[in-house]
């Protein structure tokens, strides 16, 4: 079979002003020249669901220490048969990667050591499980610890008489160093579990296929779903302060939560608000340590510093709630539908293969929670606590000279930002002007130029010649990127029926409806009632869009990516990782999401357009 | 109207009792309570037939003309059967009967909206008989219209249970004549405009998760004897999510002709034949009632189906034909070991108490 490629890297035009956009980043997360022939022979693939926008340089951060602690636990710890980690590399500011095969000649060897290792983690998973915990929420109290305070004018006089004989720099510069740690550390535990999950899981999605060819992987995942998941946590804080308004009366009081001083002042002054804002406290921590992107950027908002966001989604519940709408998810039917699915397929399986799969599912149903758990300590909570310590930082230096902007510190990478503290602490304790004040403003500029220019175009999905088929497990789960999916961004996909896009049967039903075209979280108060909800990708903090939409459409993700999950949980139709539907529909078309089948159709073509508004009419076929 | 013991609606929500209603027509009561629908209609009862006969002052003579009849003497016998079924198709049906019998019909009709065909079957109550052309049991008149019809058939179903052939059988076997009794089975002719078959596994592999759809124009005879290429549809049976979908060209129809008494084949246009002859909400709903079907008869079934022109959308969606898939039911299910580790499977070397999640 000829296979069609992807274009090499080299091939890639450079948008105009973005020249030399390479020194931006290390030399080690770019393509070599020197490398060309070994690096173009390697299938790489985008992962824009993660990293929709370009990197500025600081926040590649985010990028490797992620992937790097995903590849240790395969490779070095877990010592899984056929997979090692995942190379990566930043081309034109967006990330690729490249997962490594483990040598046909060395999985059997692996095999034993990786048994006795998973093994460990299974039989003491309740105990090891606990202990993560306890690990990651001391690296986010010793975080917030941390700060960086403006250096003094002299040494105070206790530290003379006490015979210190520091003048308090080192700490500046032990504490940057010691924030990054603390970064890597929980980006290390958060694949401690993470890989057994997957593990787990595609143990029982290969034994399903084995025993019911192609069982659609929805049903497979609905098998071992949680249901009630800290995933879904916050959103549910939500739902409970905007009941408890409507019980106390507190509705008038939500009329401009952008001004959430008011807002919160007005209910303080209202006869049972002290009840409601005791409330609303025990959500914030840690609930609200909780972004309306996914944490891998300098400027994600949280809910925590910007209030009216989760103050907003309350006054939309409260509007629901008075409107008599149930806004609670429907968990109890969820759970009775994913009982009544495992046990129809368990009666379809006889002897021995019944045990097989009770075993299998039930492990993988222990391991798969965490899959769905995790994302709020470490994307959400973990670099919360961390990217506002930075904004400190950066804002520290702004007020020193540095850099123009209060939040420019993101266009350094983070040893640039080693080399300006030791630039200003040499300044400062010298007692002359640092030279960064006369170095960065020009040279952020610059980069910001680049930067700018890199965002003006979209990422290629993928790079090179594919293999012939997609293996790696958990590029197939976690980034749905499989043999299918790679024709269909060739073009070789099969059409269809009466145009349209193709992406992941993420969860079933059909539902016709208006679209609406949310490329950044700030658009998601221009979703109305009934729309489809058509997005690069979701985040975790858009659950109240949930409660509203009728379908979702994203460019990015396979079966395990936030939308499908949520989309299952709200028992909403969703087509995900399609390569191009938000590119690809407009706001105000008429669509029909597949669930079931993965497909959407656009109903209308662009030039009749209707004004979407309230209202949108939608129905289920299902 | 509400059955009765004299006329019992299939849907009447009566408990089914062989004795009263004959094999067939028990069968489709049960099958209709089993939320497996099909063509709607009625048993006229054998409490109906048996005091049919009492009234009419039968039975009394029935007995008179049997004694000591000689099996060998097929002159006599003819004779003898003749007469007990004149009488059976001349004396009249006692007014009560006769009405109750009338409501029902007119009942039936009033679900349509002009009145349609229907099918006019004998529903012996000897199940123990090895021979299935034993009296009545395949008495069946197709494409009846209007009430005068209907009655006159019912009667000579009624008179079926004494043709010659029976009436040697029971002396050569030794059955009584006492008790014996038959139900009569009126039912719609099906209008197919959609129809096929379904089986409730995946025929290529024999796996048990699927549910497996031919669908095709027309009646459902060109999709069963190969005429036409029907779509064909895999399902999976616990989530009725499709798998997969290959449609056919179903370039020809044949459809019921109600002035012909019977079917004409028709070309389909190239519209309907480019797409799927069932709906997404049909397609649902064949998949279901096959699942019904399996569930109740406890085994893979294959069944035959049908859309009914003459029925509201919805509630369109008829049951024909269930029979135990009888090809690879016979075969063990398939049996698949894990694979080694090596292609994949994780845990395959692993004694299962190693992973023993502790929750």
């Amino acid at each position: 079979m000829s296979m069609k490629s992807f274009p090499k890297p080299s091939e890639l035009p450079v948008p105009a002003g973005a020249e030399g956009w390479e020194k931006l980043y290390p030399y080690y997360l770019v393509f070599q020249d020197k490398l060309k022939e070994q690096e173009d022979a390697k299938f790489w693939f985008c992962d824009s669901q993660h990293w929709p926008t370009v990197f500025k340089p600081f926040e590649t951060i985010g990028g490797e220490f992620a992937v790097k602690c995903l590849g240790q636990y395969n490779a070095r710890h877990l010592m899984i048969p056929n997979a090692n980690g995942i190379e990566f590399r930043i081309h034109l500011g967006y990330l690729y990667m490249s997962p490594i095969p483990v040598p046909e000649d060395q999985i059997a060897a692996r095999v034993p050591l990786f048994e006795q290792r998973v093994g460990h983690y299974f039989q003491n998973w309740e105990q090891l499980l606990k202990d993560w915990h306890v690990k990651v929420k001391g690296t986010i109290a010793e975080m917030e610890t941390i700060s960086f305070p403006k250096l003094p004018d002299m040494v105070p006089m206790e530290d003379i008489t006490s015979g210190k004989g520091k003048d308090g720099s080192e700490k500046l510069l032990e504490s940057y160093d010691r924030l990054i740690q603390l970064a890597y550390q929980n980006w290390q535990y958060h694949f401690e579990f993470l890989n057994l999950g997957y593990i787990a899981y595609l143990d029982f999605f290969n034994f399903c296929k084995q025993v019911f060819p192609n069982i659609p992987d929805q049903s497979i995942a609905s098998m071992v779903q949680g249901v009630d998941m800290e995933l879904f946590r916050p959103d549910d804080e939500l739902k409970q302060l905007a009941k408890l308004a409507v019980e106390l009366g507190l509705q008038p009081h939500f009329g401009n939560t952008d001004d959430v001083e008011a807002t919160l002042g007005a209910i303080a002054a209202a006869p049972g608000g002290d009840r409601w804002l005791a409330q609303y406290e025990g959500a914030k921590d840690p609930w609200f340590n909780f972004t309306v992107g996914n944490g891998f950027y300098g400027h994600d908002k949280y809910w925590n510093v910007n209030q009216e966001i989760p103050l907003g989604y309350i006054a939309d519940y409260i509007r629901r709630v008075d409107e008599g709408q149930e806004i609670m998810r429907p968990v109890e039917a969820l759970i009775a539908e994913r009982d009544r699915i495992i046990e129809e397929y368990r009666d379809l399986l006889e002897g021995d293969n019944q045990a097989v799969f009770d075993a299998k599912r039930g492990l993988a149903a222990t391991a798969y929670p965490y899959v769905e758990n995790h994302n709020f300590y470490i994307e959400h909570w973990t670099m919360g606590v961390f990217w506002r310590k930075i904004r400190e930082l950066s804002r520290m230096m702004h007020a020193e000279g540095f850099w123009t902007q209060p939040d420019d510190l993101l266009y350094l990478g983070r040893n640039e930002v080693r080399d300006a503290l030791f630039d200003l602490v040499t300044g400062w304790g010298v007692g002359a002007k640092p030279i960064g004040p006369d170095y960065w403003p020009e040279e952020i500029e610059r980069r910001r130029g680049i930067v700018d220019a890199l965002k003006t175009a979209r990422p290629a999905p993928a790079l090179n010649t594919p293999p012939a088929s997609i293996t790696e497990p958990f590029t197939r789960m976690l980034w749905g990127i499989t043999t299918e999916q790679v024709q269909q961004w060739l073009g070789a996909g099969e059409e269809v029926e009466g145009g349209g896009l193709r992406g992941m049967a993420a969860s079933p039903g059909v539902v016709e409806g208006l679209a609406r075209v949310v490329t950044d979280a700030d658009q998601l108060s221009e979703v109305q009632q009934g729309e489809i909800l058509v997005a690069t990708v979701t985040a975790p903090s858009w659950g109240p869009i949930f409660g509203k939409i009728s379908a979702t459409v994203t460019d990015i993700g396979g079966m395990m990516s936030h939308a499908a999950i949520v989309c299952r949980e709200y028992g909403l139709p969703a087509v995900t990782g399609t390569g191009s539907g938000s590119t690809t529909i407009k706001t105000g078309q008429r669509l029909r999401v597949d669930g079931t089948k993965g497909t959407v159709q656009i109903l209308d073509a662009e030039d009749d357009l209707v004004v979407a508004g309230p209202g949108a009419h939608s129905h289920s076929h299902v | 109207m509400q059955s009765n013991d004299y006329v019992q609606f299939f849907d009447g929500g009566i408990e089914p009792k062989l004795e009263n209603l004959g094999g067939k027509g028990a069968s489709l009561v049960t099958m209709t309570s089993a939320g497996m629908p099909v063509p709607p209609g009625f048993v006229v009862t054998t409490a109906q037939f048996d005091a049919f006969m009492d009234e009419a002052g039968i039975t009394a003579k029935i007995h008179e003309l049997l004694a000591g009849l000689d099996p060998e003497d097929t002159r006599q016998v003819d004779q003898v059967s003749a007469a007990i079924r004149e009488d059976i198709c001349s004396r009249p049906v006692p007014e009560a009967l006769r009405s109750m019998t009338i409501a029902a019909y007119e009942s039936l009709m009033g679900r349509f909206d002009a009145p349609v065909p229907v099918a006019v079957r004998s529903s012996a109550t000897a199940e123990d008989l090895p021979d299935a052309s034993f009296a009545g049991q395949q008495d069946t008149y197709l494409w009846l219209d209007g009430v005068k019809a209907v009655t006159d058939h019912i009667r000579q179903c009624w008179a079926s249970l004494y043709t010659s052939r029976a009436i040697i059988y029971r002396l050569k076997n030794s059955i009584p004549n006492e008790g014996l009794s038959m139900a009569v089975v009126v039912q719609k002719m099906v209008n197919s405009k959609v129809s096929g078959v379904a089986i409730t596994m995946d025929p290529t592999n024999g796996d048990r998760s699927k549910i497996t759809i031919d669908s095709s124009y027309g009646v459902g005879e060109m999709v069963v004897s190969g005429q036409v290429t029907p779509d064909n549809i895999v399902l999976d049976k616990v989530t009725l999510a499709v798998v997969s979908e290959h449609l056919g060209d179903k370039h020809a129809e044949l459809v019921p002709d109600a002035g012909a008494k019977g079917l004409v084949e028709r070309e389909v246009d190239d519209e309907r034949r480019g797409r799927r002859s069932l709906t997404d909400a049909e397609l649902t709903a064949v998949a279901q009632m096959a699942k019904r079907a399996e569930k109740h008869y406890k085994c893979p079934q294959d069944i035959e189906w049908a859309l009914d022109a003459d029925l509201p959308d919805g509630e369109n969606l008829l049951l024909l034909q269930s029979r135990p898939e009888t090809v690879h039911s016979s075969k063990p299910a398939p049996v698949t070991a894990p694979q080694p580790v090596v292609t994949g499977g994780y845990f395959s070397g692993l004694s299962t108490p190693a992973l023993k999640p502790t929750a």
